[in-house]
Formats: structure tokens, sequence, C-alpha cells
């Protein structure tokens, strides 16, 4: 990719809490995500991996601010939407133009009682893009088409379609006002086996003909391998590990990566049960009271008294490869 | 098959949901044996009657869902003969279930021990009350409870979403079932915690030979776990055989196609994905033909006029599609 050196996005140790209430005085905070730092490229596909909980749908919608950030900094195409030291909180409106989100369940992010032609047609009017009448009914089936919907399904209401047919709806709307950036929140995973590729296909064609630039978010390792071009892995609210696809599943460094990678089974019985099992303790600790040091320490095979009490950073390991682990180090 | 090492025999089961839009065949006519200690897979994608069918198994089809066809044979015995009272000594005694949401199928106001004493008390296996918390205790530490001895009085809300499904795995084999129904029982868990459950299956059906039926659409998790797999589409099964077969000599163009829309982590190279084109089909207006023909990249005019027997392709592997039969047909493919 030509332009992979270009960076679109920037984001600088953001942080994202939740407070919930612990008691009549007391507040606690859920660290949905915490000191993140890393760049999106131009026209390339960052992936986004972790388990439930692990804030990798927050950090998403952090990045277009649908949740304002605790604090941190993001600059989008040179300039910065919100940085918490400058003071920095840009109107968002002009950025929605660029920036734009497909949502992991498309029933409950379509609204039930507009139609089709409507809620792809209210972005279009938000931003004013169309003059006429004519213009906009051209312009909304002309998205319907692209996403391989027929124009009469315009008049039509969301349950009348399929779950795929839905996403598909979703993209279209999206795609209404030309973005050059999407969040693609766990796009298929409400979807069908056979829709799922269907999907994956027809976002990957996209991508190619319009030049957008994805951060895709999902669980499943193997569809965030087929269509990113770098990984980055999550764990309790942190980058653990972030590196070209392939290059992060053949020769993952973060033991918790290594675990991930091993957890998933292969649709093939020789391989799958010859496949040497990374079995992780227990279940992901709570984000409202992480561990201390490093946040893996608590299920990681390896970890030493240095795990327990001293974080570690996101660092460079090999060119374009980083990983945020002490036994790196040494 | 030998008939002493037949567990379970279906024979062209036909379950139906009585809608007021009309009857849907959810489930149209399947046949499969199993063997004692056998890991059965059954893969489709939703709709296509793979829940159903185990359902009807276990007698608990739902109003309006009614058995309107064929046997079910356990051990020898018609299943779907049984009054209510022998169904509940036949359930969770002889075949036991688990679910895909564990926290929806244990009961919130009762701790795990209560639920799991019941589970042995229920079916009067002549434990008192204090040998059969014993077992509970037993058996949350071979799903791998640890600390089961305090854990035994907690309640399910106390539990994580992996150690329910354990706990559930714990009240499933307490009675020490010979046939478990496992439906989709890791979808809603995590791929490191899928991973535990998986290997806790696994050891636990070597030690204890309990046949399983495998309910899932992961292909991964049957690749991993199954002796046979039957591959449903929109009711009927379409392909059925050892697991090696299905995985490297599929014959169905569906099972081909599932298997070549799979993104895969152990293959080195990109390549695009060859998804199957359309959507499953609508049950209230099954077509004639083949269910999967109008989706079907090497269609032919008699798929769409008939449908197709099963053609067996190697040892136990049978599949229903004209193509095996083409010679015979003299049919030329459409496109």
């Amino acid at each position: 990719m030509s332009e992979q050196s270009k960076v679109l996005i920037e984001v600088e140790n953001l942080r994202k809490y939740f407070s919930i209430k612990a008691g009549a005085f007391r507040r606690k905070y859920v660290q949905a995500v915490e000191s993140v730092t890393f760049s999106i490229y131009k026209g390339e596909t960052l992936g986004l991996v972790g388990e439930s909980g692990c804030g990798k749908t927050t950090l998403g919608r952090t990045i277009i601010r649908l949740h304002e950030p605790t604090s941190g900094r993001i600059v989008y195409d040179g300039t910065p939407i919100y940085d918490s030291e400058k003071h920095i909180a840009a109107d968002m409106l002009p950025f929605r133009r660029k920036m734009q989100i497909i949502f992991q369940d498309p029933s409950a992010s379509l609204d039930p009682r507009m139609t089709v032609g409507e809620i792809v047609g209210e972005a279009l009017d938000i931003h004013g893009l169309c003059t006429g009448k004519q213009e906009r009914r051209d312009r909304i089936n002309e998205l319907l088409d692209v996403v391989g919907l027929n124009t009469e399904h315009a008049n039509r209401f969301p349950h009348e379609f399929s779950g795929g047919q839905q996403q598909r709806v979703g993209i279209a709307r999206a795609l209404a006002v030309e973005p050059e950036f999407i969040v693609c929140d766990e796009p298929i995973s409400a979807l069908d086996v056979s829709i799922q590729s269907q999907v994956v296909n027809m976002l990957e064609d996209l991508q190619a003909d319009k030049n957008l630039t994805y951060l895709f978010i999902a669980h499943d390792i193997s569809v965030v391998r087929h269509i990113s071009n770098r990984i980055g892995v999550m764990y309790l609210g942190q980058m653990v590990e972030l590196a070209e696809s392939y290059e992060l599943c053949s020769h993952p460094l973060h033991p918790y990566t290594q675990t991930l990678l091993s957890a998933v089974p292969l649709p093939d019985p020789v391989k799958s049960r010859a496949n040497k099992r990374i079995l992780l303790e227990g279940d992901i600790p709570s984000p409202v009271d992480p561990p201390s040091g490093c946040r893996f320490h608590t299920r990681c095979p390896y970890a030493t008294d240095r795990c327990r009490s001293e974080q570690p950073q996101l660092k460079e390991q090999s060119p374009g490869h980083f990983a945020a682990c002490h036994m790196l180090d040494g | 098959m030998d008939e002493k090492k037949t567990l379970l025999s279906v024979r062209d089961l036909k379950v139906s949901f009585f809608t007021p839009a009309g009857e849907v065949k959810a489930v149209n006519g399947i046949s499969y044996d199993l063997g004692y200690n056998e890991v059965m897979g059954i893969v489709g994608e939703s709709g296509s009657g793979k829940s159903v069918e185990a359902y009807s198994i276990i007698g608990l089809l739902q109003s309006p869902g009614r058995v309107t066809g064929g046997t079910i044979e356990f051990e020898g015995e018609n299943v779907l003969g049984y009054t209510e009272e022998q169904m509940r000594q036949f359930r969770g005694n002889k075949v036991s279930m688990i679910f895909q949401n564990p926290m929806t199928c244990l009961n919130p106001v009762y701790t795990i021990g209560n639920q799991l004493v019941e589970a042995l008390m229920c079916h009067d296996k002549g434990y008192t009350k204090e040998q059969a918390r014993a077992r509970a205790i037993e058996m949350l530490e071979l799903v791998g409870i640890n600390n089961a001895e305090k854990r035994i009085d907690q309640y399910p809300h106390e539990f994580s979403g992996g150690m329910r499904q354990r706990a559930m795995i714990a009240m499933a084999l307490i009675c020490e079932p010979k046939l478990l129904i496992a439906d989709e029982p890791t979808t809603a868990l995590d791929v490191t915690i899928q991973a535990q459950i998986l290997e806790l299956m696994k050891d636990l059906q070597k030690k204890k030979n309990t046949s399983i039926i495998f309910i899932t659409h992961n292909l991964g998790v049957v690749a991993e776990i199954c002796d046979r797999v039957s591959v449903m589409y929109a009711g009927h099964i379409i392909e059925q055989g050892p697991v090696n077969d299905i995985f490297y000599h599929p014959a169905h163009p569906y099972t081909k196609g599932l298997l070549a829309s799979t993104p895969r982590l152990d293959v080195e190279t990109k390549e695009r994905l060859v998804p199957i084109e359309g959507t499953p089909i609508d049950l209230l207006n099954p077509p004639k033909g083949c269910n999967f023909g109008p989706r079907c990249k090497n269609c032919m005019k008699i798929c769409l006029r008939e449908k197709p027997p099963f053609t067996e392709i190697g040892e136990g592997h049978i599949s229903a599609c004209w193509l095996h039969l083409k010679k015979q047909t003299g049919e030329e493919a459409r496109a």
C-alpha cells in the first residue's frame, strides 16, 4: 500500500473510565480503556481483538467520540479533535462526515419506525449533501445498489429484512456521507456463517473502491486476520501487542496473544487434534479493580515478581511489531 | 450398524411448527444412528432445525411445535411413545442436555448445590441428602471448579460465564446419562473460555464414555471434538459422514461452500473468501426441489423439480445431491 506511511488517526494515552456507584459516597470507575497509544494509517485495516469486556468496542467508540474520552489525545488527519491537556474538544459534526461506524447488532441499530430510505437519507439531510428530492432519491438508490440491495427496498422497514440485509443497510448508512474512516464494530458476529463471508467480501471491495480506512473490531481472530493489515490485541483495557497481521499470528510475542491464538479451534480435524493448547486459568479480572503491574499477571503462566509490581510498556520489539511484556526485555 | 452398538436411532423424524402463517417444517425427515461412546456433530445455520431436532429427542419441544412423523429409539425403546412420567425419568437420567446460555438455564434463586442435588434426588438413585451433597461436590471438582466445598453454596450470579457452563455440565452429568446433548455450549463464551470447556468435554467424554450430540455452527469446534458429522440445511440432513471425510473430502455443495467461506488461521496466504450467495430459504414456502438449489452454483434442472436422494460416497459417508447422480440422470448444469 503506497499511502501506508501516512497517518490518518493518532491516538495518544487515551483513557475512558465509566463511573459506577459503589456506595453512598464512594465512586468507583470501570477502567474500560487505559492509556492506549497507536496510529491508524490511511487506507489500512487495523483489527482489534480481545475477549469480551477488554474494551475494544469502547476504544472504537471513543476514537470517534461517541463516548467522550476521560483523558488523552486524538488527532484526525493532522487536526486534534480531542486533547485533554490543551482542552481541545472539536465540534464533531464536520468530522462525522469523515468518520462513521457500523454497529454489531443490525436490528438494534436501525430505527424500526423508519424506512430504509429514510434511514440512509437521514445522513444525507443532516450534512446537507443533496439539494433536490430527485438527487436525494438517486443517491439513496445508488447507495442501496452499492451494498447489494434492490432499489425497491428503500420503502421497506428494517424488520422486513434478514440479518445480513439489515447489516447491509447499516453499511449503506455509514457510506452515505462518503466517509474516509469507518469503525466496524463486530459487523459480522450477529450473522450466519454463510452470510458472514458475503459481508466480509463486500467490506473489502468497498475499501478498494473508495479507499476507506477501517478499524475492524471482532472477537473472531480468524476473521480479523483475514481482513486486517495490522492487528492490535487488547486485554483489560490495554493494548498488549500490535503487529502486521500475519506476523502477529505466526510469531505472537505476548503470552496472552499466544493463548488467544492457540484457543481458536481449527476447521481441520488432524491439525486441531494435534494442537497443543495453552490453557488459561480462571477468568478475566474485573476492570473496576484491575491487577497491579501487568494486568495479565494473574493468568499468565510466566508471571514473575516484576510483573506483579511494574507495568510493562508497549515497546517495538522488531520493526513494526510492538508488545508489552517484561519477558521480552531480557 | 451393529444392533448392539446403536444407542440412539432416529428414523425419518419430522417436526413442524404450526404458526398462524402456516406450517413450518423445521425438521423434515431426518435419520441417523448414534453409537455408544460416539460424538456426533450437527452443523447448520440458524433455522436449519438442528436445535429443534435435539429438543424433540428429550421431549422439550414447545407448542406450537409437534413431532409429525418418524421414530426416535433409545436403546430400542420408542421415546416418542413415552408418557409424561416416563419422559421425566428418561430426561436427565439417561439423556441430559446443556444449553447455549447457562445463565438462563440455572435458577437464579437457588444455590448451585441445591440445583445439583435436586437433579440427583429427582431420579431417586438411593442417595441420602448428605451423600447427594458429597456427590455434587465431587462433580463440581470433576468439572474443574476450584474450592467446590464453598462454591456449592453460592448462587449462579456469583459464578462467571465459564463457571456457569461448568456447573451446567456437572448438573447434566451427575446422573451419569448415556447421552449428552450439547446445544451450542460454547457459542456464548470467549475463545479462551471456549477452549477450557472443549478440553473439559473431551476429557469427561473419555472418562465417562458418554455419547454426545454436539450442536454448533462452528466448524472448528466440530473438527476438534466430533467423530462423525451431520450437516443440516433447512430441515434436512444433506451430508453425513466421519469427521475426516467431511472436512477433507466434502461432497455436498453446501458443505463445500461452508468450508470455503470460513476464514482460516492455519492458511498462510490470504485468499479471498468464497461466500455462498443468497439467503437461507423461507421454511413457510420451501422449494419443490432441493432446498439448497436456489443458492447452489451447480444447480441443474432436476434440482428444482425433485428432492435429491442420498448417495453413498464412502464408508458411512452419504450426501444428498443430484450431482452425484449426474451420469444416471443425464442432466446438465444450468450455469
